[in-house]
Order: structure tokens, then C-alpha cells, then sequence
């Protein structure tokens, strides 16, 4: 029988959030100085260069869009849906890691997440903004969207149905990348007080300066910022969850084989952390390794948000499962054809891709060695990236092209303009992302410095 | 020196700066003990014991939320059973204009939307920010560090008990690196 101190014994403490050794002054310099200096590393200029190549490539898809309109995409009918939506749900996924980790670990009181918080959060915003790019453009013409998007009263009467999931697509998605950008801009603050004191530059010392409001760091300041700052988190948490879930309505309201089913609002919030956090990851890696933040994402960071990426890896393998279960326990022709031809019909490739990319190769996370891999790590993330667009295109395009009837089958062959709009937004993605680590902290620093030893409150209730 | 005003500007206040988040609690418990009260400390990050000691607990900002997230839940409802039952009704299957169940979702979005709205710029409001202008930053020191090392703590002019050669040494006595006059 093993006695309480062979547990003990064998149970390791995991080691600091930070690196040891940090005082208030390093910690403070060392992400500022990210920002506050001439200096720039060759890599940023050249991915920024490259990904400011494919804003371009995207402005041009979609300035040929609006004068074409969306005959030069793919999708028609049997398939209506394809990259318009499928880049939305996958953007809108990745959007969702931010605001898990900034609110959903910030209430499990999860202290690792103060180094990768700022980022994630960036990468919500600007993954949200590149989804909604979606719903605009795939009107073909946005400057009608207004209307058929938003509940306002316009000349001709019309307003929006209320019991459509798209109507509810788009609240659930502004308020989310409202209250992100709420969320962002409230943490950023006391960081902003602090570079507008440290800026040698009089016009950066000017715009972080009007950017920090005049943030003092006064106690009954910090103790209201505390308060809003926590009922934010708290409120942010069922607004991530619900806001895949209404995604999700938007297929499994409809009467769809494949899409109408009652998993579908779990397994697409999975998917969407599932996603997100394997962009996290492949941003923290090349970003931790250009800027040297190895002190402050840690290797123990990486192997948490790895352990993460499994976890909720292995909820979507279950919701496949359970797609597959459901296909063929249904004893309806539909749902069984339906379920039979996404394996083993024409685009039976991109399931068994799907499979591979999102529930074999996570599954080498179990083992240690490769989980605290950034090389590895990195791979992975990369795979699920794909995966994860894979999955979108295997729940939209395989239950659309085929129809209740045979006469209406159809193939979808995505055009060059598909691409260019999917590779242009990821451009966009990557340009807001190192354009924002240049100009803010990619860290947050009032955060970091509650971490060490020098912060902690002799006599003080723990934090 | 007994001249109530100094030749030049009025005075804000004395501050004294500390080197150690804990010098500051306790200077900020001794002071509160020694019966101030228009004082505040300052830190560059949040210290929950700071404003214990300071018995400061502002509970105004859980109800503006409270009430931004009711104000937008009927909102929410009230446009979805509006626009569907008055401005625009449409009987899809003979289904009730005012089927609720279907207004839930964007009821609740509307809710938590307002309720952000209302937590950062009640926050902000009760905290008087923005403010362009404050005393403190005239202590070259507080401008340059307060927002990154030191810890500060500031008793204020208009304080009752305050006197400015009193209040100062009393400052000096808690251990503080260094007491300045804080001009207005």
C-alpha cells in the first residue's frame, strides 16, 4: 500500500510561471523594450513584407468581387455554401482562444495564462475581423448587407427575422468582437500608463498617453479595475460559449443531413478552442523565439496549452464519432447516404485528411517528450490548423453536394479567386498581428509582475 | 513654517515613495490607522491588501453592470418582439409572431453587450477617467515610475488632520524612501 509520502515524494511541483530571477524593473523593460526601440528583427520585416503581399492579393479578390459579383467564386448550387463560409467558421473558431484563456483560465484562476493573454486576445480580434469579413463580402454586394444584416429602420420598412440563426450569427458575432475589444483595451490600459512613462519619443509618449486615459495606478482605481475587469471575465465566458454554439446554429437549425444534429453546438465549441489554441501556439512559438521571451512563455506554457489542444481535440474525435453514429443508427436513407458518402464518396479524401490532421496526429501530445517539442509542437499546430479548415469543408461541402434527389448532385471546384480571398485574409491576419506586436505590449506587464516573489502580501489573504 | 500658502502653488498634498510592494501596505495601514483618509496609494499593479488597508470597497461598478445587463436584456427582447410582432410581422407556418424561444439568443448577446459596455465605461467614470491632469504626475519621480517599480503613497491637502510639516515627517517616519510636496 503506498503511504502519503510516496505520493509526495513523487509528485513534482510544477515549476514557476516565469522564469526566476525577474525583478518589476526587468520584467517591465524586457517586454517594453519589444516595443520602445528603432530596432526592428530582419524576420518581422519580411513577414510583415510578405503578408502585406497578401492584403493586397486580397484587396484585388475583393475589389474584382464587387464588380463581378460571386459568379467568380465556386459555390453554386447544389453547393450555395463553400469558402464564404467555411473561412468564416474556421476565422471565427481561431477567434476563440483568446477570450477562453484571457476570461475562462482567468476564473480558474490559471496564472500562466498572464503570458499569453495580451496575444491571444489580439488574435481574437483580429481572427473575428477577418471572419466577419465573410458575411459582408459573400453578398457580393456589402453595401446592401446594412440592411439584410442589421435591424434598423430603413426607408423601405424591412427588418431582419428574428427567429433566422443568421440574424443571430451576427449579434452573437459583434458582441463577441465588441466585448473582445472591450476586454483587450480595459487590460491594456495600466500597460499603456506604463509606455507612455517609459516612451522616449515625444509623439509615442503623446498617443500612449491619450491611449492611457490618465491611469494612475491608484488603489481605488485598481480596485474598481479589478472588480470590472473580473465581472468581464465572468461575463465573456458563456458569450465564447455561446457565440460557436449560434455558429453552429446556423447548419443544425437547418433540416440538412449532417448538419441537423443536436451535437453540433459542443463539438463546434471544441473545435473552435480545438483551432484556437493551436494558433495560439503557432504564434507564440516563432514570436518567443524572435523577441526571446523564453522567460515568460515557458516551456511549461507550451505543454499546457498543448495539453489543452488534446483535450479538446479528443471532444471533436467524439463528435465525429458521434456524427458517424448518428448518420447510421438514424434508420433514415438521407442521414445514412449522407454519412456514407462524406467517407467514402467523392470527397472522401477530405475526411479521411480531416481524420488524419485533427484526431491522429494530436494524439502524439500524450507523449512528453514531444509535447514540450516547439519543433513538434509547432508541426502539430500547423496540421490542426488545417484540420480544422478541413472539417468546415467536409461539413459543408460533402452534406450539400448531394441533394435529396439525384437530378440535383453536383460537384464544387473552388476557383483561383476562393484562394486568393482565404490566402488574403490570412494575410490580413498576420499583418494586424505583427503590426500589433510592434506597437503594444504583446505581453501584459502589470499582469507578469504579480507573478514574482517581490509581489506577493505578507499577512495578505492569497490573491 | 506656518505660511497656509507657499510662495508659488497650492498644495495637492505630500507623497512618499517605497522601493517595496509590502512597505507600501503597511505604510498605507499606519496611515489609515493614524486617521487619514483622503489618501491613496498608487502601485504598478493591482494590490488587493492596498486598498483593504484603505477600507476601500466600491461597489457601485457589480450594480451599473447589474443594471446595464438588465437594461439590455429587455432591449435584446423588446427589439426581437417588436420588429416580429409590430413592425414587421411574418407568420412562417402559422407559428406565434411572438415565438420566444427563437428571440433567446440575441436576448442574451444584447444583454451581455450592454453589460461590457456598462462594466469598462462605469469602471472608467467612477474612476474619473479620463482625466488629461493630475497632481501627482508634478512628483518627477511618480511620472517616471509609478507605472513600472515604485510604490507610492499620497495624503492629500484637504484632508482634516493634515498639516504639512506634521504629515510630511509622519510619511518619513513609515519608512519611506522619500516624502515630496505634491504642488496642485
Amino acid at each position: 500500500m503506498a503511504s502519503q509520502s510516496d505520493y509526495s515524494s513523487s509528485y513534482k511541483a510544477p515549476p514557476p510561471v516565469i522564469e526566476p530571477g525577474h525583478t518589476f524593473e526587468s520584467i517591465t523593460s524586457k517586454i517594453s523594450s519589444i516595443v520602445l526601440t528603432k530596432y526592428q528583427p530582419l524576420a518581422w520585416i519580411i513577414t510583415t513584407a510578405i503578408a502585406f503581399m497578401f492584403v493586397n492579393v486580397l484587396l484585388v479578390a475583393v475589389s474584382y468581387l464587387f464588380m463581378k459579383g460571386i459568379g467568380i467564386w465556386g459555390n453554386n448550387i447544389p453547393v450555395g455554401w463553400a469558402f464564404d463560409i467555411i473561412n468564416f467558421v474556421w476565422w471565427i473558431g481561431i477567434g476563440h482562444a483568446g477570450t477562453l484563456i484571457s476570461a475562462i483560465l482567468l476564473l480558474f484562476k490559471q496564472d500562466w495564462r498572464t503570458s499569453i493573454n495580451r496575444f491571444a486576445e489580439a488574435m481574437t480580434l483580429f481572427a473575428v475581423l477577418c471572419a466577419l469579413m465573410f458575411p459582408l463580402i459573400h453578398t457580393g454586394r456589402p453595401w446592401l448587407a446594412a440592411y439584410w444584416l442589421l435591424p434598423y429602420p430603413n426607408a423601405m420598412g424591412i427588418w431582419p427575422q428574428f427567429r433566422s440563426p443568421l440574424i443571430w450569427d451576427v449579434f452573437a458575432i459583434t458582441t463577441y468582437g465588441t466585448v473582445s475589444a472591450l476586454f483587450w483595451y480595459t487590460g491594456l490600459i495600466p500597460d499603456l500608463a506604463t509606455f507612455r512613462d517609459r516612451a522616449k519619443n515625444r509623439v509615442s509618449r503623446m498617443i500612449y498617453g491619450v491611449l492611457a486615459l490618465g491611469w494612475r495606478g491608484s488603489a481605488r482605481h485598481w480596485q474598481r479595475y479589478e472588480t470590472a475587469y473580473l465581472i468581464l471575465a465572468g461575463m465573456s465566458t458563456p458569450l465564447v460559449l455561446s457565440v460557436h454554439t449560434v455558429v453552429s446554429f446556423d447548419f443544425s437549425i437547418g433540416i440538412i443531413p449532417g448538419w441537423h444534429a443536436t451535437i453540433f453546438p459542443p463539438y463546434f465549441v471544441a473545435g473552435a478552442i480545438y483551432a484556437g489554441f493551436a494558433m495560439v501556439l503557432l504564434l507564440a512559438i516563432p514570436l518567443r523565439k524572435l523577441y526571446r521571451l523564453e522567460d515568460f512563455i515557458t516551456k511549461r506554457h507550451l505543454e499546457n496549452m498543448a495539453k489543452v489542444t488534446l483535450v479538446t481535440g479528443l471532444i471533436v474525435c467524439y463528435g465525429y464519432g458521434m456524427e458517424a453514429f448518428f448518420g447510421y443508427y438514424s434508420a433514415n436513407q438521407y442521414e445514412q447516404f449522407m454519412i456514407h458518402n462524406r467517407m467514402f464518396g467523392p470527397y472522401a479524401w477530405s475526411y479521411w485528411m480531416l481524420i488524419f490532421c485533427n484526431a491522429v496526429v494530436p494524439q502524439t501530445l500524450w507523449i512528453k517528450k514531444l509535447r514540450t517539442s516547439t519543433t513538434w509542437l509547432f508541426i502539430m499546430a500547423s496540421v490542426v490548423t488545417v484540420g480544422m479548415w478541413l472539417e468546415r469543408f467536409v461539413i459543408i461541402v460533402t452534406s450539400l453536394h448531394r441533394d435529396f434527389l439525384p437530378s440535383a448532385w453536383g460537384m464544387y471546384y473552388p476557383t483561383f479567386w476562393d484562394f486568393a480571398t482565404l490566402f488574403g485574409t490570412m494575410g490580413l491576419f498576420v499583418m494586424l498581428m505583427f503590426l500589433f506586436v510592434r506597437v503594444l505590449p504583446m505581453i501584459s506587464i502589470f499582469e507578469v509582475r504579480t507573478l514574482i516573489p517581490a509581489a506577493k502580501i505578507k499577512g495578505a489573504e492569497g490573491h | 513654517m506656518h505660511a497656509d500658502k507657499p510662495a508659488g502653488r497650492a498644495l495637492h498634498g505630500v507623497m512618499a515613495e517605497f522601493d517595496d510592494a509590502n512597505a507600501l501596505v503597511d505604510a498605507t495601514r499606519k496611515t489609515y490607522a493614524a486617521g487619514y483618509r483622503k489618501m491613496d496609494a498608487y502601485s504598478p499593479f493591482p494590490i488587493e491588501a492596498a486598498w483593504e488597508a484603505m477600507h476601500v470597497n466600491d461597489r457601485r461598478v457589480q450594480l451599473i453592470i447589474l443594471i446595464g445587463g438588465i437594461v439590455g436584456m429587455f432591449a435584446g427582447f423588446g427589439l426581437c418582439y417588436w420588429v416580429s410582432t409590430t413592425a414587421y410581422p411574418l407568420n412562417v407556418g402559422g407559428r406565434p409572431l411572438n415565438s420566444w424561444p427563437m428571440f433567446i439568443p440575441v436576448t442574451f448577446e444584447v444583454t451581455i453587450l450592454v453589460a461590457s459596455f456598462s462594466a469598462v465605461i462605469g469602471m472608467l467614470a467612477l474612476n474619473g477617467l479620463p482625466m488629461p491632469y493630475h497632481p501627482v504626475f508634478n512628483v518627477p519621480r511618480f511620472a517616471t515610475y509609478a507605472s513600472q517599480d515604485r510604490f507610492f503613497l499620497a495624503i492629500e491637502a484637504d484632508d482634516p488632520r493634515f498639516d504639512r510639516t506634521q504629515t510630511f515627517d509622519f510619511l518619513k517616519s513609515l519608512g519611506a524612501k522619500d516624502v515630496n510636496e505634491v504642488e496642485e
